[in-house]
């Protein structure tokens, strides 16, 4: 039992390295604040441009976000970071780490906010457009807030895959928090680093996880 | 010789598919004439009101509304379509929005009043459907006739010159079918011109100038209600109107 405590649970080492994890923690922030935002803007973007009728955006459209679902997340990070520099391209870790979150995560959104569009009514579109909206108005003040309040569950879940995936941004070296608790544990021979990580992922993430279940049940109760 | 109307709508078709849907039709409404449009389902009327504000693109034929050519590409559509009023059967308010908000909206997206002015229209237009109080409720705190109002509130708070009715009171419980035909009995004492898809037999007869019967995409038979619903002409009408008056 001591062994296990002074292994994993070992509050001198969390003391040591503390200022280390807080970096990885800032870090693990801030590229939630950056990734989120970006493939919202992919998702939306995906999301309008599937509402087209011209096969030639459709199809191109289809083929992009299947791709971006089927490769690994990981695998197309290395691709990207490991890849771009060969065509001249060195976009560094950061940007590796955004282009490859804007093309996988946004196509995710891209699908869940597709879903959310098709779930409000022709008529609501028809409705704006005989009062002289135009297509992009009744989009933004008709068809996008009803299609987001549909999907809003799957969109925070959506959301917590993301913020938990940015720990890959950890094989291109980015100092997340992930990246710094193994340095931590590296350097210490010691995982409570890793334990503190956890725990780190837990405080970020169970208030959103709380957020999501209301909302389920919510939409159960409204359903019912 | 008569004003010119203030819809001109000739030789319309549509086709869907091969689906050919109006077969040639030419509509003509004046100034405040309320024109009563019925036919048996499928027969094109909700087509041909759709052409008139071209949320359906006609396949031929032109539609000219309150002088302007509605086909024309060089026709600023959002512009024009305010002139149009539309009313639909299942009201299609915008659930996230009260009532205020539904009616104010293209106030001021479209119309570029500031948000004060634009409430306030949009609370004269709620008066005169007798809702302005409940300006603040939405759509699913009113019941099926109260948001039938709202939307008529919506549409002529636009100030249009012409409103299109798309079977207005067809979702609504019986109950509730009389509230929404008083409004649009007031709309017309107040001298809108209307042109009214619906099976209300009674509200034809007593407001109606002028009634037009359709079947499979051709006007039938057009004439004053009394005429129609008394001595029919055609065959296919004395059939509609003595199924219609069986209800
Ligand atoms: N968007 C559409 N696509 C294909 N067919 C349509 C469409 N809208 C209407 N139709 C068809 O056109 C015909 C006329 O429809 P409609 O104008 O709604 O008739 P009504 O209002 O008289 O019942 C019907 O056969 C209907 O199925
Ligand atoms: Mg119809």
């Amino acid at each position: 039992m001591d062994v296990f405590l002074e292994t994993f649970l070992n509050w001198r080492i969390v003391q040591e390295a503390w200022p280390i994890l807080w970096q990885g923690f800032q870090a693990t922030l801030l590229l939630s604040a950056l990734v989120v935002p970006l493939g919202l803007a992919g998702g939306v973007m995906i999301a309008l441009l599937s509402t087209a009728t011209t096969p030639w955006v459709r199809w191109p459209l289809r083929v992009w976000v299947d791709t971006f679902r089927a490769l690994p997340p990981l695998v197309l990070l290395v691709f990207i970071f490991a890849g771009l520099p060969f065509i001249g391209l060195d976009v560094g870790a950061w940007g590796a780490v955004a282009i490859g979150f804007f093309l996988n995560t946004g196509a995710y959104y891209g699908e869940i906010l597709r879903a959310g569009i098709e779930s409000v009514p022709r008529g609501q579109i028809e409705a704006a457009r005989s009062t002289g909206l135009t297509r992009g108005q009744a989009m933004a003040y008709i068809v996008l807030p009803q299609a987001v309040r549909n999907v809003l569950p799957d969109l925070i879940s959506n959301t917590l895959e993301v913020v938990k995936l940015t720990s890959i941004a950890s094989v291109v070296a980015l100092p997340e928090l992930l990246f710094q608790a193994r340095q931590a544990q590296s350097v210490t021979y010691n995982a409570t680093p890793i334990m503190a990580a956890a725990v780190a992922y837990f405080v970020l993430l169970w208030p959103v996880v709380r957020l999501l279940s209301r909302l389920e049940n919510r939409q159960l109760a409204g359903r019912r | 010789m008569s004003p010119a109307p203030i819809v001109d709508a000739r030789a319309i078709h549509k086709h869907f598919g091969h689906l050919h849907v109006l077969r040639g039709v030419d509509l003509q409404v004046a100034e405040k004439e309320l024109v009563f449009l019925i036919g048996p389902s499928g027969s094109g009327k909700s087509t041909l009101l759709r052409c008139l504000n071209r949320l359906e693109e006609p396949s031929a034929g032109s539609v000219t509304v309150d002088g302007i050519d509605m086909l024309d590409p060089r026709t600023d559509i959002n512009k024009a379509r305010q002139r149009i009023g539309m009313v639909f059967q299942s009201f299609n308010l915008y659930p996230h929005m009260t009532a205020l908000g539904n009616v104010a909206l293209a106030l001021r997206k479209v119309q570029g009043l500031p948000r004060a002015d634009a409430e306030a229209k949009a609370q004269a237009a709620l008066e005169r459907v007798h809702l302005a109080d409940r300006a603040d409720h939405y759509p699913a705190q009113l019941s099926g006739g109260q948001q039938q109002r709202v939307a008529i509130a919506r549409a002529i708070a636009l100030e249009p010159r012409v409103m299109l009715f798309d079977e207005p009171t067809s979702a609504l419980d019986p109950e509730l079918v009389g509230g929404v035909l008083a409004v649009m009995r007031e709309l017309r004492e107040d001298g809108m011109t209307m042109v009214v898809v619906s099976h209300e037999m009674g509200f034809a007869r007593a407001a109606a100038d002028r009634v037009v019967f359709m079947a499979d995409g051709l006007i039938v038979e057009t004439g004053p209600p009394g005429e129609i619903f008394a001595n029919p002409q055609h065959e296919r009408t004395r059939a509609f109107i003595s199924q219609i008056e069986r209800h």
